[in-house]
């Protein structure tokens, strides 16, 4: 008897719990406050960074960022528009950093003489980036910062 | 036969010559029956619809509407148009194909035209009439227009953007150092470094400035 009347408490706990789940929603940073089985409206196209200043790497083994608009740039079987300026014979001209040499390198650890086959599509690692707010936070710790923590006065 | 002997058919040059001789007399004969006033007036009149008219007729293939009239353009150049910003952009003015493509000024629009019958020939001949033999002349008629931009000094695009009138202070610092080093000094000409801006590009291995 007293385990039928739990069951019955519980299930009604359980209902009770699920439709204030759905009425509520899950509210996140990237979804924002609309329900789940909702498509939300599509937040505003914010503004390309166009600085054109070098952004510092988060560790040095990432791709560097883009600090420039890309729009209209094509990179096809047909020419390469990225290369057009940072390409090695192209830099003098433009003052834009050489594509780096582990750029020439094919997938047998062998340097070419230009722009390997598998490295040509520059933004399959390299991105522009956006004005904007990050919608959701990161907590990301520099190596450098773990390394020498910062100790006003302290032993370097 | 003795006919024939006595008077031998003429060549083609000579009948023609006899025939302008006609016209002259004719043309110089003082009219008898129109007042000198009528003559001039109606000179005037059909002057005014001829000259009128072949100016219209003009502006009619110098339109958007006209060059995609053939699918050559509608469904090639003129469809890779609309993704750039030539043809979509924040402030909606536009280029349109005449714009970049047919000089303004009147007689290098007739020297132009004269070419484009060559284009005629090759709509009527169905030199390009498909996708692949379109992408594999495009090469080709990339060329011949990088050469007319790079010959002219990129006039076409100068009609609207105007050096004098660019603020490089409004622009991104890639885009005021590359004027000013390239363009104000008259080093390069816009067509240099701006290539496949309205366009998909051709296969650029060789063409100065691409890898």
């Amino acid at each position: 008897m007293i385990g039928k009347s739990a069951i019955v408490v519980l299930a009604i706990a359980l209902i009770a719990a699920s439709s204030s789940l759905l009425a509520q929603g899950v509210t996140s940073g990237l979804r924002g406050p609309t329900p789940l089985n909702e498509e939300g409206p599509a937040p505003p196209m914010t503004p390309m960074r166009n600085t054109a200043e070098r952004e510092i790497r988060n560790y040095p083994e990432q791709p560097p960022v883009i600090p420039h608009s890309i729009d209209g740039y094509q990179v096809d079987m047909n020419g390469n528009k990225c290369l057009s300026c940072h390409a090695r014979a192209r830099t003098g001209e433009s003052q834009a950093p050489m594509v780096s040499i582990t750029h020439f390198m094919d997938r047998d650890g062998q340097f070419l003489a230009s722009v390997s086959p598998r490295r040509y599509f520059c933004t399959e690692c390299h991105v522009p980036q956006n004005v904007t707010t990050p919608p959701v936070t990161n907590d990301f710790v520099d190596i450098d910062s773990i390394l020498n923590p910062p100790a006003p006065g302290g032993r370097r | 036969m003795s006919d024939v002997d006595k008077a031998p058919r003429q060549g083609w040059f000579a009948r023609a010559w006899n025939f302008v001789l006609e016209l002259w007399n004719v043309l110089i004969r003082p009219s008898s029956v129109f007042g000198l006033g009528v003559l001039v007036l109606a000179g005037f009149v059909a002057g005014v619809i001829f000259w009128g008219g072949f100016n219209t007729a003009l502006e009619l293939t110098n339109t958007e509407k006209f060059c995609t009239g053939c699918h050559e353009m509608r469904d090639n150049v003129f469809a890779e148009l609309k993704s750039t910003i030539h043809f979509t952009n924040r402030s909606g003015v536009r280029a349109t194909c005449p714009d970049c493509h047919v000089p303004h000024n009147w007689t290098d629009k007739i020297a132009r035209k004269m070419q484009a019958s060559k284009e005629v020939w090759g709509h009527l001949f169905g030199s390009i009439d498909t996708r692949d033999k379109f992408v594999d002349n495009r090469l080709e008629l990339a060329l011949h227009e990088w050469a007319r931009f790079k010959a002219n000094d990129s006039l076409e695009c100068r009609n609207c953007h105007s050096a004098q009138s660019m603020d490089i202070t409004k622009q991104s610092p890639r885009a005021s150092v590359a004027h000013q080093r390239f363009l104000f000094t008259g080093e390069k000409t816009c067509i240099d470094c701006h290539k496949g801006i309205a366009h998909h590009l051709p296969d650029m291995r060789g063409v100065p400035g691409w890898q």
